[in-house]
């Protein structure tokens, strides 16, 4: 009874979601540690299935998870804007390449698109589900609105970022290795137009220099996505 | 570290309220971390405040997505019979993605650098 009483009162209270939050992500993190880093042990993967799980078995809505949880979620806007202090440490690289950045990132952008658009409909996925897929490689907010703009379905591009970032996560650096990418810089543009903030979180455990030129990559192909994608939908007759 | 956090919460302001005022369809964050490059940029030098604020938030960078990440347990029902196919096109997606990119930046950079040499 009082163990009841108790619960009631930590379910409701927006610290025992946020730390357990944090502790479960320590918990994953020394996981992937001791495994040897195997990939598909992906700290943010491994967090957020153990977090649905508990949420699921306690019945608990996410509204309710995310009273406690947004206090994490809100750091991610001063985080995203501290991108900027690794880039200008890499000034002097980026000036020398700032050519190879900036074309890799405009293929990467269509090519991000474009691909899961082609495949999900030679699977048979309906209109709608394409149009919602095409912005997935970009953070949640542009995706989201992008989506719509395209006549998508917002809810359903933020699962598919979601789903694109983590995916990106775990096998990110892996595929790039596997395929003989090797530049630092290369890696990071590679994950950062692919799995956004997710995958700039991967490359920077990867490399400083991977990390600072993804983050440059996740904000540049926001802005390239949310200005190519219209008009291109438009001119193929899909709007 | 007070110092770094409020430069770097006063440029997300900043992106936020541009973002607002015209209307552009970017998140404020992405807005604010240019302000701050260019700012960074104007100024020539970064600060011991700042570099200790940045490197601690970007650390947990991954921590960060968390809560977001979870919320994909809310499109469970909308996702319905298609999630086989949807996964499948997400990670070959994904790779494609990722290899093209990487091809064509590092085919790009070894081109620069031969013509750097070239002009040698």
């Amino acid at each position: 009874m009082v163990f009841d009483s108790f619960w009631v009162y930590l379910a409701a209270s927006p610290l025992w979601w946020l730390t357990l939050t944090i502790l479960v992500y320590l918990a994953a993190q020394k996981l992937f540690l001791k495994s040897g880093s195997i990939a598909l042990l992906n700290p943010v993967a491994v967090s957020i299935v153990a977090l649905i799980v508990l949420l699921e078995l306690s019945r608990t809505s996410y509204d309710a998870y995310f009273a406690g949880a947004q206090f994490l979620h809100f750091l991610l806007g001063p985080a995203t804007v501290a991108l900027a202090v690794p880039l200008f440490r890499q000034m002097a690289r980026l000036r020398a390449i700032w050519f190879p950045v900036t074309v890799s990132l405009a293929v990467g952008v269509l090519v991000g698109a474009f691909s899961a658009v082609a495949i999900g409909y030679a699977l048979g996925l309906d209109r709608e589900t394409l149009i919602s897929l095409a912005p997935k490689s970009v953070t949640t907010p542009v995706a989201m609105g992008i989506s719509e703009v395209l006549g998508g379905i917002p809810a359903m591009t933020a699962a598919f970022v979601v789903f694109t970032g983590i995916t990106g996560a775990v096998i990110g650096l892996r595929i790039l290795k596997a395929a003989g990418v090797t530049d630092e810089s290369a890696v990071g543009v590679a994950m950062g137009v692919t799995a956004h903030g997710v995958g700039t979180a991967r490359a920077f455990e990867a490399h400083p220099v991977s990390g600072a030129f993804a983050g440059l990559a996740m904000a540049l192909a926001a802005f390239l996505t949310a200005l190519l994608l219209p008009p291109v939908f438009e001119w193929m007759g899909w709007l | 570290m007070l110092n770094g956090i409020a430069l770097l919460l006063f440029c997300q302001l900043c992106g936020e309220a541009l973002v607002r005022l015209f209307g552009w369809p970017v998140p404020g964050p992405v807005i604010g971390m240019l302000l701050l490059f260019l700012w960074l940029r104007y100024r020539g030098r970064s600060s011991h405040d700042l570099d200790l604020t940045a490197d601690g938030l970007l650390k947990y960078l991954a921590l960060l997505f968390v809560p977001a990440g979870v919320g994909v347990m809310v499109y469970f029902d909308a996702l319905g019979g298609t999630w086989l196919k949807l996964g499948v096109t997400l990670l070959a997606s994904a790779v494609i993605t990722l290899v093209v990119t990487g091809w064509t930046m590092e085919w790009l950079l070894r081109r620069q650098k031969t013509e750097h040499t070239d002009g040698l």
